[in-house]
């Protein structure tokens, strides 16, 4: 029990904050072996953005509070899931939390493909230091979003936020389609570039 | 699997951030299973997504509020069934004779020598897909070896996947795995090439139905 009071005690000291790499080990922590102090870390930084993320969709409080707890158990349920080399803490939790708000507000099944399907055709072979640069994407990415133009920018949380389509945005917005178009286009191929592919 | 034709950004922005309808999401997901190159473009979409879902201002709460909501996750997960352990993600390497990757070979209940066919006419063949939006039509078609798709008047998107064969129009050659996005501003005319019949997945805005009977029956007639 000694280490558990150390722990909770560097808890409290970075309760404020924590980095990604503090949220990945807690995140690989609940994964590994169902550590719910990691959990109450997770719980405690990301909780209060998923309400919020689902607060954007429409809904009341009580609602998003809901959801949010609903996010949180799939979360505790599926965190062994989690590839550090695939993409940050941040993704992955976004990806699950619109997961979770798909099914709660469209009701409708969004198909995805299985990577443990025999006819799946996988990537070619990760390299070694996959780990190391997933993290470092995720610090240039938020770099280059920051440096995107406001039209491009505003363009993309709005898609994120509210979970809207293209051609939907070009209504909302007053904007002919192919303009549209054209700044996804724009902020994505910017954001590879940063990313250093031209994928 | 040599794949030229790919999925275009907005599309597939619009399956990352969740607003593509099960239809044409079928299609999206059934191409990623074949393309790692627009699985890492995906990947990188979703990086932004949690970038921008990183960056969401929070309205302070109370701290007791926060505890409160601790205490009613700490109890959910107390009083939760054991739930079966998720395996970690494992690649699985292609194999020889498994056609039809998921999500689409539960959507057609296995691979597309199965299939129950129903005719088209002039020897083309569609297996019509349940999905939940009835305004989004979804099918497989198989074309015969050097004939045109039938019936090839649509209004609005259309998406095709070759799972089989290929078939070429004025955007070029399709052959497994590539994926074609057409609206109805492209005038096109597939037509599978010669060899071998073309399987492929095609996802289109459902033709508009009318209330009125008669306008119903002459729908065909109007071409509309």
């Amino acid at each position: 029990m000694i280490s558990a009071k150390v722990r909770v005690r560097k808890l409290e000291k970075t309760v404020k904050e924590p980095d990604k790499e503090e949220l990945s080990a807690c995140l690989l922590a609940v994964g590994a072996r169902k550590d719910i102090q990691a959990f109450e870390v997770l719980f405690r930084h990301f909780g209060p953005k998923i309400r919020a993320f689902m607060l954007k969709r429409g809904g009341n409080r009580q609602q998003a509070e809901e959801l949010m707890q609903e996010t949180m158990m799939m979360i505790w349920n599926k965190a062994a899931l989690f590839d550090p080399a695939r993409g940050s803490v941040s993704s992955w939790i976004f990806t699950v939390a619109r997961n979770v708000r798909i099914d709660a507000f469209r009701k409708t099944n969004r198909p995805e493909f299985d990577p443990n399907d025999p006819a799946f055709v996988p990537d070619a072979e990760p390299a070694a230091d996959d780990v190391y640069q997933a993290g470092q994407e995720a610090d240039r990415l938020r770099g280059a979003l920051v440096k995107l133009p406001p039209e491009q920018a505003d363009l993309l949380r709005l898609s994120f936020y509210e979970e809207i389509s293209h051609s939907a945005i070009a209504e909302r917005m007053n904007l002919p389609l192919g303009t549209v178009k054209s700044r996804i286009r724009l902020a994505f191929s910017r954001l590879r570039e940063i990313l250093g592919d031209a994928a | 699997m040599n794949i030229h034709h790919h999925i275009s950004d907005e599309l597939l922005f619009d399956y990352a951030n969740g607003a593509l309808e099960e239809g044409w999401s079928l299609a999206v997901a059934t191409h990623l299973a074949l393309c790692p190159s627009c699985r890492k473009r995906l990947a990188a979409m979703e990086a932004a997504g949690g970038a921008i879902f990183e960056a969401i201002e929070v309205e302070p709460a109370s701290a007791s509020k926060e505890d409160f909501s601790w205490e009613a996750m700490r109890a959910r997960i107390d009083n939760a069934a054991p739930v079966r352990e998720v395996p970690a993600a494992k690649v699985v390497s292609a194999r020889d004779g498994v056609l039809v990757p998921e999500p689409l070979r539960s959507y057609i209940g296995g691979d597309v020598d199965k299939v129950k066919w129903k005719p088209l006419g002039l020897g083309a063949y569609h297996y019509p897909i349940k999905t939940s939006d009835e305004d989004i039509s979804v099918r497989l078609l198989r074309i015969p070896a050097g004939k045109p798709v039938p019936e090839h008047t649509h209004g609005g998107r259309e998406l095709t996947l070759v799972l089989k064969g290929s078939f070429s129009d004025v955007s070029g050659r399709f052959g497994p795995g590539d994926f074609e996005e057409t609206d109805e501003t492209v005038d096109h005319q597939p037509i599978a090439d010669p060899g071998e019949d073309c399987i492929c997945l095609a996802v289109t805005d459902a033709p508009l139905k009318f209330k009125s009977r008669i306008v119903r029956m002459i729908q065909p007639l109007l071409g509309i």
